[in-house]
């Protein structure tokens, strides 16, 4: 049976067993990879994407379920907020190893376009289901309100 | 070990094309195939346009060492870094081992430390002939000359790295070039951007697990729950019922499933009907290990160091303490789990795999495929994050992969992925640990004996390394430091090295994850006992000037003995690691837990000459956080017939960000050769946090995890 949806804006359709979590339809079948894994039990926020624009754990959803839905990657993810995000990530390096990293931006990008001034405690909620284990998280927090600053809030 | 190329000749006239740039830094144009006609030595490369390619012949997984390679050597070149890029070196034991190690491999933090040299004279040297290709094109004597920023000049003349490139090639590399004095550096000690910041932060840089080939075949294995295990019966048919599935086959190691994608893989996995024979597998529960260990630490175990007479100066103190301290099994679970990419076609083999042991794990694969080395490659990749877990002695991952290739034929490329819970259930941690402590202080609080005996495996035994790892009974990372941090008037250190089937590893920091701990924080006790203050007691009694130097940075940037907030407590604790010098202070209050809330830790290091100070704050911060997660809240436990309890994050807890502590660093300025700082901002953090919480509760925790029931 074959799924339908929009991924980074352009149709796209996978045809194949309808219960593959999006994660390895992404990586496996589509050859975006910038979407990882890191666990497949929703605990690590590797694998997050944006479903209609808000946060998702594609490790635990059925590719099914985004049947004639919007999903955004790394890969595909844009506009201001996006690029706030990604260069106050760059700017003050957070990356370490990385893996975790994509995971990261999407979930800070979701929560900055949800809420432009957010406090440490709206940062500690959005990005609690993301585990970094170079435990980057000081500059993650810091990228998170520089990003806000610069969108103005 | 096997030398991959056949010579350094060969290897620089296999560089005149670089096609591609394996690693650019953000906004460098993507793969275009161009000239690169000067290749001075195994370093450096400056192609036609301009761009000078550092090869990194450390495996780059979080730690900055491609940062810190390419800034040695650019700073030495004059190079300027927007023009720097970076590229990893093939397995080659002749041109790129680590010098402290005689093979390619990177542990100990010793990327910098090895390589401080070998990069600097890399840099001078290439430098010193595009100064003498420009002397020669306009005919003027070297010594008018200048070299800065990628640019060669003279009077009016003036010309970049690449347009002299084609020149340089042609001449001598001096015997030996000269070096910069410090105060000529322009980039080292300065915080320059990360090689790897833009890819890392777009989605765009490749790791193992991201590599694809055509027809390639995915791989799930499903290992024993015991160690030592075997499978004695394999019922597959549901697992190849799944469809996607290809085959499952039955390895020492475990049952491969091996499917069109991953997903399927899994499921077959998850399918599969095993039934394993236990017969020679450890079967100790963690608690049955804690009394036997527990039992030798009593007892004085092979000497490691001794001074004076300690059983005396125990008898006559004034007052003593004793105490026992348990440290359990932890995983590394770095977040790319353990994962390769084998191919094999006309008779060449490739390998793709974030490597921390190249030579040897390519070797190691190409024995169990029966290739020659010389047929064989390794494309090293990016690494998710290791901590140690990517270089073990025997190097049984890469042999795994290659025997899942192997039992598939050898017809299609394998990519062979460990799940998450192979990696918690998968072994080689950080040892289980038991240390037993005795200590007293005379009528005016001074330390006047100190007997300490730890019992645990040493992961060198029974390995090509034990030789090297375990001499005269003596495993030194069970007691590592111990015997180096204090003056004691009469001390005893002792170790007992254990037997065990679970197969244990160094772990970021290693030995110091456990040794600190006990020493920080039970001498914190006997300072508090005497009326001692926790950093001028320690001062008073530290052998070494900078390790004193970063402890009176450390309470002079927090404040030490200024007001703390109601409700919170500050501790303090110092520890040499890898050459490298650490203080830390930390301030805490009672979380929800029960257990400590970090709020903040500050922290003084002294790592020789600073040569990226955002690094080695990146790295303090890393260390602390990943030492804090563990110390707090992560264990692995054997349980019933030896079966590890834990799988996966939600039972191998992981710090998250609403546990991480704000953190500020002073970086000494030396002058000192530079040594690691991957492991060394870890040891001091849980002792800092157990003593600010001792103060703050009257709790001793002296068995971690913190969360574990017993420190209630
Ligand atoms: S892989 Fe999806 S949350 Fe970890
Ligand atoms: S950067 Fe390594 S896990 Fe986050």
């Amino acid at each position: 049976m074959a799924t339908d949806f929009t991924l980074n804006g352009k149709p796209t359709r996978f045809d194949g067993d309808p219960e593959t979590p999006l994660l390895w339809v992404l990586r496996d079948h589509l050859g975006l990879t910038g979407t990882k894994y890191g666990c497949g039990v929703a605990q690590c926020g590797a694998c997050t994407v944006h479903l209609d624009g808000k946060s998702r754990r594609s490790c635990v959803t059925p590719v099914s379920t985004v049947a004639g839905k919007n999903v955004t990657t790394i890969e595909g993810v844009e506009g201001k907020t996006a690029e706030a995000v990604q260069s106050a990530w760059v700017a003050i390096d957070v990356p370490q190893c990385g893996f975790c990293q994509s995971g990261q931006v999407m979930s800070a990008i979701a929560l900055l376009a949800q809420k432009k001034r957010v406090t440490d405690e709206d940062i500690d909620n959005a990005m609690a289901g993301n585990i970094c284990r170079c435990a980057t998280y000081v500059r993650i927090r810091q990228a998170i309100h520089d990003a806000s600053a610069k969108l103005g809030a | 070990m096997h030398a991959l190329l056949p010579s350094r000749r060969a290897f620089l006239q296999s560089s005149g094309l670089v096609l591609g740039l394996a690693l650019p830094m953000r906004g460098a144009a993507k793969a275009a195939a161009t000239a690169v006609p000067f290749a001075p030595n195994a370093f450096v490369r400056v192609s036609t346009d301009n761009l000078v390619t550092v090869i990194i012949k450390h495996i780059e997984m979080g730690q900055g060492p491609a940062t810190g390679l390419a800034t040695i050597l650019a700073d030495e070149m004059d190079a300027d870094w927007s023009q720097i890029r970076v590229e990893f070196a093939p397995a080659n034991d002749p041109l790129y081992k680590n010098l402290a190690f005689g093979t390619m491999g990177t542990g100990g933090s010793s990327a910098m430390s090895n390589s401080w040299m070998q990069m600097r004279n890399a840099g001078a040297s290439a430098r010193a002939m595009l100064a003498e290709a420009g002397a020669r094109r306009w005919g003027v004597p070297v010594s008018a000359v200048k070299v800065s920023k990628g640019v060669v000049s003279s009077g009016t003349h003036k010309a970049s790295f690449g347009e002299l490139a084609a020149d340089a090639a042609g001449l001598k590399p001096p015997e030996k070039p000269i070096l910069k004095t410090p105060d000529q550096w322009t980039l080292i000690g300065t915080d320059l951007t990360k090689v790897d910041s833009a890819t890392k932060t777009d989605g765009s840089a490749m790791f193992t697990m991201d590599i694809r080939r055509p027809g390639m075949v995915h791989t799930a294995i499903l290992h024993p729950p015991a160690f030592g295990g075997k499978a004695s019966k394999v019922v597959d048919a549901a697992a190849l019922a799944v469809p996607g599935v290809l085959a499952v086959k039955t390895l020492p190691q475990g049952v491969v499933v091996y499917a069109k994608d991953s997903y399927s893989a899994m499921k077959g996995r998850a399918a599969l009907d095993v039934t394993w024979d236990l017969s020679a597998a450890e079967t100790r529960t963690s608690e049955q290990l804690y009394n036997t260990f527990a039992e030798a630490a009593s007892q004085p175990g092979n000497k490691v160091e001794a001074s004076g007479d300690v059983a005396a100066a125990l008898k006559g103190a004034a007052k003593t303490i004793e105490a026992t301290y348990l440290f359990p099994y932890l995983a590394h679970a770095p977040m790319e789990p353990m994962d390769a990419v084998i191919e094999m076609k006309g008779g060449k083999l490739d390998v793709w795999m974030g490597s921390q042991f190249q030579v040897g794990e390519l070797g190691a694969i190409c024995a169990t495929l029966g290739v020659k080395p010389e047929d064989a490659a390794l494309h090293e990749q990016y690494a998710g994050g290791s901590f140690g877990r990517r270089v073990t002695p025997l190097m049984e991952f890469a042999v795994e992969a290659a025997s899942a290739f192997k039992a598939y034929g050898g017809a299609a490329p394998v990519k062979h992925v460990w799940m998450r819970e192979n990696d918690i259930r998968g072994g080689r941690y950080r040892p289980l640990t038991v240390h037993k402590v005795r200590g007293g202080i005379d009528a005016a609080g001074n330390v006047v004996g100190w007997e300490q005996v730890a019992a645990a495996q040493s992961f060198f035994k029974n390995t090509p390394m034990e030789a090297m790892g375990i001499q005269k009974g003596i495993d030194d990372s069970i007691t590592e430091g111990l015997a180096d941090a204090y003056h004691f008037p009469n001390s005893y250190i002792g170790q007992h090295i254990m037997e065990g089937g679970v197969p244990t590893l160094w772990w970021r920091s290693v030995g110091n994850t456990h040794t600190a701990y006990v020493m920080e924080t039970f001498l914190d006790e006997l300072l508090a006992l005497g009326g001692k203050d926790a950093v001028a007691g320690r001062r008073a009694l530290m052998k070494e000037a900078r390790l004193k130097a970063v402890l009176s940075k450390v309470a002079e940037i927090a404040d030490w003995g200024g007001k703390v907030a109601a409700g919170r407590a500050r501790g303090v604790a110092a520890w040499k690691s890898f050459g490298s010098y650490v203080a830390q202070i930390a301030e805490v209050s009672v979380g929800p837990e029960g257990v400590p809330k970090v709020h903040k830790v500050w922290c003084a290091v002294d790592c020789g000459i600073p040569i990226n100070p955002n690094v080695i704050r990146a790295q303090i911060e890393g260390g602390i956080g990943y030492g804090l997660g563990h110390a707090l809240y992560s264990e692995v436990v054997l349980g019933e017939g030896g079966v590890v309890q834990q799988g996966n994050f939600d039972s191998y807890r992981s710090l998250r960000i609403g546990e991480m502590p704000a953190v500020e660093v002073a970086i000494i300025k030396s002058t000192e050769s530079p040594t690691g700082i991957g492991e060394p901002g870890l040891p001091p953090a849980a002792p800092a946090v157990a003593n600010a919480w001792r103060k703050l509760t009257g709790k001793t925790v002296r068995r971690l995890p913190f969360i574990h029931g017993d420190n209630a």
